[in-house]
């Protein structure tokens, strides 16, 4: 019995091994600074964790065992049931690793922050990002283009998104380059929506792909002689419920395009129209 | 005549139809049962009507278990789809609907399974562990349940007249707002939670005054078993946390009903403050079912353990300390919010202290089990189940906690593995406990043990099956509430194995059920004749199993924390009995009623059936009227019938 229990965790933990070690990890896939760093605190606090949660399950299985009221040969104190030292001991240890952890978290939180520019010498590049239901619009306003559901990225440059919806409430995740991105390495990666927003919801994925420099402005050159271009009228019939749409690419935008797309919202409804038309 | 209700409400997808099709089949059976065996006069006057905290507990319980049905049959069909649905293949169920059955299995599975399951068990032992007749308000207890049940009955509703709401358990504007959820589904969600969620604050006005203020002579706070400590907890928290969601609610209606902007942008309305306010209930509200959890394990520890608890003054202490830390976390469920780094790290830091109490509830079992002598009956089993699984949660909890790292967790599938984790291991897990601990006191007889504990071996191997996936599926950038996903993530293989983990799970539920049926069977085998069958230390086991309709025919008096063990072990001098008149309180429909025109008026309101909302209004407000005119609510039981059920029981 206890040899089939033995076989099956290890046949387990190694299925376990060899599906994450050929599949994408995600989180622990990190190909961004930031990403890097969330990777780290996630694994550190974990650690940190097992200092008490490994004792527990020990004493768990041993106190089960040893204790189970077939072995009478197990001392037995019914009526023991204070120790002002060991309850001193585990209030303490305790209070001592979340102590601990609680200064990472002051730190991270501060130094993670989304809204904390990425220290560099690079001038960073802005891209204003517009959850849509349900597609994320993309506007270089730098560049005067904009894509839908696919970003491209020039690789050691710091990118600054702005972000806005025109839809229920979205969340922005590309979870191998986490919120902001900073000296990923080249390649293709996946981005969602976290947050549920409707019924198109699970189509609303665009790609993050970071290249060159070189490459990234030969991409930009062909936005710019694609035949669409993301004028009112445009975004408006755009900004229509749509599920599963493919990448486009405008070759300019309307200017000032998101600012209004923002200021859509401070006003009531019947001002919106006259607004939007100017 | 009939506002927005047409026909065309009705259902037309042949899933909703079979749903609705066997939801009448299953009522007109029951009601051609009852009339086959001339039983309604028998049903409403012993149970409908009753005030009894041990059949309204019973009443609870029995909803839970149909509502978990229910709530697991939702969760099949999610991870069906999600199976089914990979690459090319868009699964069997448009996202129209599968958006509903998630939202539907959350609202369920808090709503109408762990608080009816919480609430029940309060009313089945609370009383008779504070050694009193009943609870402070017997008309308000009945008046509570019938609430949840008319709460849960428009969901059920739902799923035959219109929809059910698409958004999420929570709702979140604007999503939920008119502009995009033109439907009923919000309507009936509202009308459904505001319905229950007046009867969980009646109930928890009720015992919070019970606990205080009914407790038998010589029983001090201190004195108070960690079960009745923790409900105490628990219901303060429900009295401070549900007043937040009702205003809350009510809100949304009005935004939806009246065009109001309290949480929509324009006329400076603010989404943000909904997701604020619903959590300044939503998390509370996951102490408030933890905690008596909690309470339930700590008794079970210390009876089958043959020891004292370990630690009670800590444990206590431990439990305030959650009370009160439950209620400065709540922007841990939206670090993404943007509230910045200084209010985030503060919210991330007030919730890993949580875990410092916790861990200490946690050593003070184990030491309790540490020198006694382990008899590993079923509610054991959960115990030890609960430790091992709870634990997990807690320390997968204490990483989201860490604002940075859930930036990159959040509505990940991990978040879900994470709250399932805790609430299936530490409420479920407890709960089941709890009704395999208390049962034989309410029935008279045992559960069948057997079965009891492969039911136990089910639950655990399925939940590690079913939820260890996710955790990994989350970090691999999956993210809850999706109908489909791409082939090339190559996810649906875990999906697979987590959907193995909900069959295994599936056959736990079988067995629980095969456990009922056949305890009821070999119920004279079973028969729990000392009204002590785990040999007890607390009140409730002092008294016969089941207990007279008025719990003790003399209050007793206790001088310790073991009142019962203390008798039972102790000297104890035997005097004759004396016995006095008791007041108890009369049966009354009342409560039946003014729920019954409660869920009248959320459905006129679903629809805009002006009339019958005005109609059922006036309704509430006359029965309300009529019940405080009425004086006679309670009758007396002389003593000397007192003396004759005391000397047949015996």
């Amino acid at each position: 019995m206890r040899v089939i229990l033995v076989v099956a965790v290890v046949g387990v933990v190694f299925l376990m091994l060899s599906y994450t070690s050929s599949h994408n990890m995600g989180v622990f896939n990190p190909k961004g600074t930031i990403a890097h760093a969330e990777m780290n605190l996630i694994v550190t606090t974990t650690l940190l964790m097992l200092i008490v949660v490994i004792p527990v399950f020990v004493m768990l299985a041993i106190f089960s065992w040893r204790y189970r009221a077939g072995n009478t040969k197990a001392k037995y104190s019914p009526d023991w049931h204070k120790s002002i030292a060991l309850e001193v001991i585990w209030w303490i240890i305790p209070i001592i690793i979340i102590a601990i952890i609680a200064r990472m978290t002051w730190i991270s939180s501060h130094d993670l922050d989304p809204y904390k520019p990425i220290a560099s010498s690079v001038v960073p590049i802005t891209i204003e990002v517009v959850a849509l239901e349900w597609k994320w619009l993309f506007i270089y306003p730098d560049q005067n283009i904009a894509t839908l559901n696919f970003v491209q990225l020039p690789i050691d440059t710091p990118i600054n998104f702005r972000i806005t919806g025109d839809a229920p409430m979205n969340s922005f995740w590309i979870p191998q380059l986490a919120g902001q991105i900073y000296a990923m390495e080249k390649g293709d990666y996946a981005g969602v929506s976290a947050n549920y927003s409707g019924f198109g919801f699970s189509g609303m994925k665009f790609t993050a792909r970071a290249s060159s420099q070189d490459e990234f402005e030969q991409w930009v050159r062909t936005v710019r002689m694609s035949p669409s271009t993301l004028s009112i009228d445009e975004y408006t019939k755009l900004a229509e419920k749509s599920r599963n749409n493919d990448v486009s690419y405008y070759s300019s935008v309307h200017k000032g395009l998101y600012d209004k797309i923002i200021m859509k919202f401070m006003v009531p409804a019947n001002v919106i129209m006259t607004k939007m038309n100017m | 005549m009939f506002g927005n209700l047409t026909l065309s409400a009705l259902p037309h997808e042949p899933i909703t139809v079979g749903a609705g099709i066997f939801m009448a089949i299953a009522g007109s059976s029951i009601i051609g049962l009852l009339f086959y065996f001339k039983r309604w006069r028998w049903l409403w006057a012993e149970w409908l009507t009753s005030v009894d905290h041990k059949k309204i507990g019973v009443m609870y319980i029995i909803l839970a278990f149909v509502m978990l049905l229910r709530g697991f049959s939702d969760a099949v069909m999610m991870r069906l789809q999600q199976i089914l649905s990979v690459g090319d293949s868009v699964g069997y169920l448009p996202p129209e609907h599968y958006d509903q059955i998630f939202t539907a299995h959350g609202v369920i599975m808090i709503f109408f399974v762990a608080m009816p399951l919480m609430f029940g068990l309060i009313n089945l032992a609370v009383p008779l562990q504070i050694g009193a007749r009943d609870v402070a308000f017997p008309f308000l207890n009945s008046m509570s349940l019938w609430l949840t049940v008319f709460g849960a009955m428009l969901v059920n509703l739902s799923l035959v007249v219109g929809e059910f709401a698409a958004t999420g358990w929570l709702a979140y504007p604007p999503l939920s707002g008119i502009v995009y959820s033109p439907g009923v589904g919000v309507d009936y969600y509202i009308w459904a939670l505001q319905i229950a969620g007046v009867g969980s604050l009646i109930s928890g006005i009720n015992f919070f005054v019970t606990i205080l203020m009914m407790r038998c002579k010589g029983m001090t706070l201190m004195r108070m078993p960690v079960f009745v400590w923790t409900v105490l907890a628990s219901m303060t928290l429900v009295i401070i946390s549900f007043p937040i969601l009702t205003a809350t609610l009510g809100m949304l209606s009005l935004d939806r009903l009246l065009g109001m902007h309290f949480f929509t942008s324009d006329f400076g309305g603010n989404a943000m403050m909904y997701v604020n306010l619903i959590w300044a209930w939503g998390h509370p509200e996951v102490y408030i079912l933890v905690l008596p959890a909690f309470g339930i394990f700590s008794e079970v520890v210390s009876v089958f353990s043959r020891k004292k608890l370990f630690g009670y003054t800590s444990m206590i202490y431990a439990t305030v300390a959650i009370t009160f830390l439950s209620f400065v976390v709540w922007v841990h469920h939206f670090f993404t919010m943007g509230a910045g780094a200084n209010v985030n790290a503060f919210f991330g830091i007030m919730t890993m202290i949580i875990a410092i109490p916790t861990g200490v509830k946690v050593f003070n079992w184990l030491f309790t089990m540490f020198r006694g002598r382990i008899v590993f009956a079923s509610p054991m089993l959960w115990m030890i189940g609960f430790i091992f699984t709870f634990t997990i949660g807690g320390m997968t909890g204490v990483l989201l906690s860490v604002p940075a790292a859930d930036f990159q967790l959040h509505n990940s599938l991990f978040l879900v593995a994470h709250f399932h984790n805790t609430i299936i291991g530490g409420v479920v897990f407890g709960y089941f406990a709890g009704i395999t601990y208390w049962f034989s006191k309410i029935f008279g007889f045992k559960l069948n043990e057997r079965l009891g504990k492969a039911a136990f071996w089910h639950w655990i191997v399925g939940f590690f099956v079913a939820f260890v996936p996710l955790y990994i599926l989350g970090l691999m950038g999956m993210t809850r509430r999706i109908s489909h996903i791409d082939e090339s993530t190559g996810w649906q293989t875990l999906l697979i194995v987590a959907g193995i983990g909900v069959v295994i799970i599936g056959i736990g539920v079988l067995l629980q059920i095969l456990q009922m049926i056949v305890s009821i069977r070999d119920r004279k085998h079973n028969m729990d004749t000392t009204g002590d069958p785990w040999d007890g230390r607390t009140l409730e086991w002092s008294t016969s199993s089941p207990p007279p309709f008025y719990n003790f025919a003399i209050i007793p008096t206790v001088h310790g924390r073991h009142p019962f063990w203390d008798t039972k072990y102790g000297e104890s001098e035997q005097v004759a009995p004396h016995y006095e008149d008791i007041e108890m309180p009369s049966n009354t429909p009342m409560g039946l009623y003014i729920a019954f025109a409660s869920v009248v008026f959320g459905f006129a309101i679903v629809w805009h059936i002006v009339w019958l909302v005005v109609l059922a209004f006036a309704a509430i407000l006359a029965l309300l009227i009529a019940r405080s005119l009425d004086y006679n609510t309670e009758y007396v039981v002389k003593a000397e019938t007192i003396a004759k059920i005391e000397a047949k029981r015996k």
